[in-house]
């Protein structure tokens, strides 16, 4: 990696005695040619260093240091911008710089891991405003200034394009902020006419994103675009159930990469355009894994309004009668298990139950049992939430296993505990065609000798389905707050 | 369009292609620090945010650069700072042959 560093560090310090060297001789047009190498020298470091950051996370043991890296590749971007010679006054500058790293710090060192997701929504948000900011001033720099040189289509393309999925993600990261703190419903909220309503919206979008691009100076026209930004972000949202969210928080992702590449084609900065396609990427790959573990198009996430009703047809539970344990039997059929499954669900997000998990998964080891945990690629609010909250409680990663990865051993597995999660082990996914989760692929917790669910009640998931997993004859039900039972089993478990 | 506009469409079509390569190879694993790798990388808006704020362009966009500043510089700082803070936690199950078990056998001859 000192290598890699190396390797990167080089042309900056080159750019750098090349700028002392020609600026020392009084060269006066070579001296600007020489700041300006040394900026784009700065930007390739910072696009390499980039790549070399997210190429580290492929490895969990190398990630750390690769992203350090990574923000190297920030600060020399910084530096390098600072020296633009199209900067004359450096106090906004400063301020702002000081004033977003006091800002910055809290959000990034005290904001506790199960608030991960709306901590990763809300900061869309911001990089999003910051992109549309940038268009929106560039645009009143070109247009509205007075004796302005005008915006040529190109460029005009690229800020009404940066304006526009800026602004839908501004507010649509809002939204789905709001709904994971819960301060707006995480139900789906529908009108009729909804999807009519959003496409049209859309259309109108568009045709002003056209419009714009012939006639750059029409000033309403831009405005009105970026209204309709900001509105199509609230209202594509809303819609979507807190169940969908994962697909939803990496598609504004993606959406906040692209505006900040769109920025880089106004403004003609290389290592935007890189960095943003990189973002773009990545939130599209997430937002495609996570649509496929929940077997649905993206059309289906967006406009689907999932989870709003209860779809005629569906099993319900009449009739069915699920069995509750103790948490006096429970613990003892896990102290005395040789395989023990764990699957984490939202349900352990919300009780803060991890440490538990873990504690309760140490005494089971010290039994001389084995302990593995089972993670759903949609598991959470989030994609690889449960991952972070089980690392947060010192579970060592090489304990958490993919779905692909554990499918086939839940046969061999003495005990399966389920700690809130409900619709990632229903088969009804694998068995009941009128089920709407029908064709997802699921943990094949079914499969295993015994199971326990640890659940609140039998209120269905957050699809709104009933489990027929809750009424198998190998489950046992342990009511009440998963925290607490894991607290009960933990303390039951050490007394046997 | 001229010719460095498409240069910047190459550039970003190859970019593009080097994200998918990378990224369609992160494990699930690391999935929620990616995704705040990500946010933290997105903060380079500050690069154009830098220009409109410090650059005379009217008093207008000198206010629009300031508040783009402090969004981006806030998802820079916040960002980094809790990749680094999650993947500090993700660690590998001590070995069975842990340091107190070698120290006898292979330590003292």
């Amino acid at each position: 990696m000192s290598f890699l560093l190396l390797i990167a560090g080089l042309p900056t310090a080159a750019a750098a005695a090349y700028l002392l060297a020609t600026s020392s001789t009084g060269a006066s047009l070579d001296a600007i040619g020489g700041r300006e190498l040394m900026v784009q020298l700065t930007y390739l470091a910072s696009s390499v260093l980039f790549i070399l950051g997210l190429r580290s996370l492929t490895k969990p043991d190398e990630a750390r240091r690769g992203m350090q890296l990574a923000a190297l590749g920030m600060v020399f971007a910084i530096v390098g911008t600072l020296l633009n010679s199209e900067i004359l006054t450096y106090s906004w500058i400063v301020g702002g710089l000081v004033l977003g790293t006091v800002l910055g710090y809290p959000l990034g060192k005290f904001v506790p891991m199960t608030a991960m997701p709306q901590r990763i929504a809300f900061s869309h948000m911001f990089g999003a405003l910051a992109a549309t900011l940038v268009g929106v001033g560039e645009y009143y720099h070109g247009i509205q200034v007075p004796d302005a040189a005008g915006i040529e289509r190109f460029k005009m393309g690229a800020i009404g394009f940066e304006v526009l999925f800026g602004a839908l993600t501004v507010t649509g990261s809002f939204m789905a902020f709001g709904k994971l703190q819960e301060f707006i419903t995480g139900r789906p909220i529908t009108y009729p006419g909804q999807n009519f309503f959003n496409l049209s919206l859309f259309a109108a979008a568009f045709g002003c994103f056209v419009w714009l691009i012939i006639h750059p100076e029409s000033t309403t026209v831009f405005y009105v675009m970026l209204a309709i930004g900001f509105a199509i972000g609230i209202l594509m949202v809303m819609p979507i159930g807190g169940a969908d969210m994962p697909v939803v928080v990496s598609l504004l992702n993606s959406y906040a990469g692209l505006a900040a590449s769109a920025t880089g084609f106004a403004i003609n900065n290389d290592v935007l355009i890189i960095a943003g396609a990189l973002d773009g990427a990545s939130g599209f790959i997430l937002s495609i894994i996570m649509s496929k573990a929940m077997n649905r198009s993206f059309g289906n996430v967006i406009f689907g309004a999932f989870g709003s009703t209860v779809t005629a047809g569906a099993k319900t539970a009449e009739g069915l009668v699920a069995k509750s344990i103790s948490a006096e039997d429970a613990a003892v059929q896990l102290a005395y298990a040789g395989r023990v499954v764990f699957v984490p669900g939202y349900g352990m997000a919300v009780a803060q139950a991890q440490h538990q998990v873990r504690e309760l998964a140490e005494l089971i080891e010290k039994n001389g049992g084995e302990v593995k945990y089972a993670i759903h690629p949609v598991a959470g609010r989030m994609p690889g939430h449960m991952n972070v909250l089980l690392a947060e409680a010192n579970v060592p990663y090489d304990k958490m296993y993919d779905m692909e990865e554990i499918n086939d051993s839940f046969g061999e597995t003495d005990v399966v505990v389920v700690i809130g999660a409900n619709d990632v082990v229903n088969p009804a996914a694998k068995t009941d065609k009128s089920s709407p989760i029908f064709g997802m692929p699921i943990l094949h917790v079914y499969e295993a000798r015994s199971i326990i669910v640890l659940k609140r009640g039998m209120n269905p998931g957050f699809a709104g389905i009933e489990n027929e997993l809750f009424f198998d004859e190998k489950t046992n039900m342990l009511f009440g707050d998963a925290k607490s039972s894991l607290t009960k089993l933990v303390s039951e478990v050490k007394s046997l | 369009m001229t010719a460095t506009q498409i240069i910047q469409l190459y550039v970003f079509v190859l970019a593009g292609f080097v994200g998918f390569l990378v990224i369609t190879k992160v494990p699930p694993l690391l999935h929620t620090p990616l995704m705040a790798a990500t946010n933290a990388i997105s903060g380079i808006s500050l690069v154009g945010s830098i220009v409109l704020a410090g650059g005379q362009y009217g008093s207008v966009a000198t206010i629009l650069g300031f508040i783009a500043v402090v969004c981006a510089m806030t998802n820079v700082v916040g960002g980094f700072i809790i990749t680094d803070r999650m993947l500090g936690m993700f660690k590998r199950a001590e070995t069975k042959s842990g340091p107190t078990d070698t120290t006898g056998a292979g330590g003292a001859s």
